[in-house]
């Protein structure tokens, strides 16, 4: 039995460095990799990349892009989980598939079917030319790759929670009298802002850090339509490798803000849920 | 007497919530437009030119060869997170160590870091000069700009997904099953592969399709450690980026199609998966 439980505790011993072994081989090494490429020169270099004009652009664009994207598929996101999770119709679960689609679909298939749409030979290509709009190659096509994209996040983190804590109270705030509008802001809207905010994050996170999709419809016009991902790319070509993993510092720098916010929201999404369950 | 009765019923019974034409309306449009649109573009493109030029454009050397690169690497990589990730999870639901909690958020960095920046990163750490790369390349092992590095991307990429899918099935498998199966004699073995196995390879199966099929499409983290050479490292989404930018749309959108085709038959047995094992829990719950 003593022999038993000794080789117990030598394997127990041997899987966990074994996992150890392979996340930080995988996981911590890149990412030390990042900040310490990041500072080879130095502070004040990495300061300089950072802050330099075409830099800024892209953070400015990549900012735009984000607070644009983001909120629309927060609404759109809610108004999914509302439509699924609270009626019965026929279709429902072909909906849920079509929501997930854009998880499965290479990011780089999506920038060129906004191509094929919007393009110069695309469907509404000569329809845009005579309005003299242009999506491509410019900041609407940007939203829209990244819209794509980020699409499923909050729809599909807030349709599995609103479906698991059903719809009495709901019912029994409109049985009440209380109108639709509301029901969602005082009772739906207080049930889900943990789910709401975890999805936020993610969407938030991918929307920042897309590089496929956007890459094909931006045109990598410098200081134009560059977002941070597309400089780091251009000055990684460049061979100017300090600059590059500087501009991806401040991008790794927000994956950990990310982790830690979505940490935080997992941590109050299980404490929302546990006491419901204890009676 | 009865029909105050039945008004009062009627009034009670389905206590209907509004806004069902609203939000369902706005989501058809908003899917239709932003992902049903584009991606019929693609299909319709494609077949545009007939059977003959789609069957052409596909079968060309290059892309059948940036086809299988694609789509061996990610099933390679997805196999790799199978076992990896299936271990991971286990060491993590079942084994205490210091800063658990910290490792266990560390998990996700994949879902949370832009593709570019771990290509970079990678591709740094894997060249004969990096902290990786210096040790293999006395060894004549080459990962940065060979398909291994490839592989190397895919495995950081695809991650998460095996992880994050078996973790919760392993929180709610008691190991009393495990202890009860050991003091009636059976091997650590016979445990593994008669409770625990069992237990979650529905999981498994689903996290190895997620990360497979994620893997696939994969486009940021690749191109920079690829070193992305016409049949040998050239992977369908840069095929795909390479032809649209020498304006052979047919050519381009023949890869997609192709893609799209796979991908979606492994979206069709993912939801298969994910509905067998919920009734698979389901069942055991009702037992």
């Amino acid at each position: 039995m003593n022999a038993a439980h000794a080789r117990g505790h030598w394997l127990r011993r041997a899987l966990t460095a074994l996992v150890f072994g392979f996340l930080a081989l995988f996981l911590f090494l890149p990412l030390i990799a990042v900040f310490h490429e990041a500072l080879a020169r130095g502070w004040a270099a990495s300061w300089a990349a950072v802050t330099q004009p075409d830099a800024l652009a892209a953070i400015r664009l990549t900012l735009t892009a984000t607070l644009i994207a983001v909120p629309l598929n927060v609404v759109l996101g809610v108004c999914a989980a509302w439509a699924i999770a609270r009626f019965e119709f026929p279709g429902k679960g072909v909906l849920t598939t079509l929501i997930d689609l854009p998880f499965s679909v290479s990011p780089v298939i999506a920038g060129l079917a906004y191509v094929l749409l919007f393009g110069a030979h695309g469907w509404f290509g000569a329809w845009l030319d005579a309005h003299d709009a242009q999506i491509l190659f410019a900041v609407p096509g940007i939203v829209l790759a990244t819209v794509f994209v980020t699409f499923p996040y909050v729809a599909r983190e807030l349709i599995a929670l609103m479906q698991s804590q059903g719809s009495e109270e709901e019912e029994a705030a409109i049985v009440l009298g209380a109108s639709g509008w509301r029901v969602f802001w005082h009772v739906t809207l207080p049930n889900i802002r943990w789910g709401l905010f975890y999805g936020v994050v993610l969407c938030n996170a991918r929307a920042m850090g897309e590089f496929g999709a956007v890459s094909v419809v931006s045109g990598h016009i410098r200081g134009l339509t560059n977002t941070m991902p597309l400089h780091v790319e251009i000055l990684y070509n460049e061979y100017n490798f300090a600059a590059a993993f500087s501009v991806a510092s401040l991008l790794a720098l927000l994956a950990l803000v990310t982790l830690a916010l979505k940490s935080l929201a997992e941590w109050r999404l299980r404490a929302q849920t546990t006491p419901e369950q204890s009676p | 007497m009865p029909t105050a009765a039945l008004t009062f019923v009627s009034r009670r019974a389905p206590a209907v919530l509004p806004g069902r034409t609203l939000t369902l309306g706005l989501t058809l449009t908003w899917l239709c437009l932003i992902v049903l649109l584009p991606l019929s573009a693609v299909t319709l493109t494609a077949a545009a030119p007939g059977w003959e030029a789609f069957w052409r454009a596909v079968g060309s050397p290059r892309v059948i060869a940036s086809l299988k690169l694609s789509f061996g690497s990610a099933l390679l990589a997805a196999l790799v997170n199978l076992a990896f990730g299936g271990l991971t999870a286990w060491v993590l639901v079942r084994y205490p160590f210091p800063a658990k909690k910290l490792i266990d958020a560390l998990v996700d960095l994949p879902f949370a870091l832009p593709t570019a920046v771990a290509g970079i990163a990678l591709t740094a750490l894997y060249t004969p000069q990096g902290w990786v790369g210096r040790w293999l390349a006395p060894l004549g092992l080459q990962v940065a700009f060979a398909p291994a590095g490839i592989v190397v991307a895919l495995i950081f990429i695809g991650l998460p997904f095996v992880v994050r899918t078996v973790q919760p099935v392993l929180e709610d498998l008691s190991p009393e099953y495990e202890e009860a199966a050991r003091s009636l004699g059976a091997s650590r073995a016979q445990v593994f592969l008669h409770v625990v196995l069992p237990a979650v390879a529905p999981a498994l199966l689903t996290g190895f399709a997620l990360a497979f099929a994620r893997a696939a499409g994969e486009y940021g983290s690749v191109i920079f450690i690829a070193g992305n050479l016409p049949m040998v490292s050239e992977i369908a989404p840069l095929l795909i980026v390479t032809q649209l930018e020498q304006y052979d749309i047919a050519g381009a959108t023949a890869i997609a199609v192709v893609m799209l085709a796979i991908s979606f038959t492994l979206l069709l047995a993912i939801n298969l998966l994910q509905g067998a094992s919920r009734a698979h829990a389901l069942g055991r719950g009702g037992a």
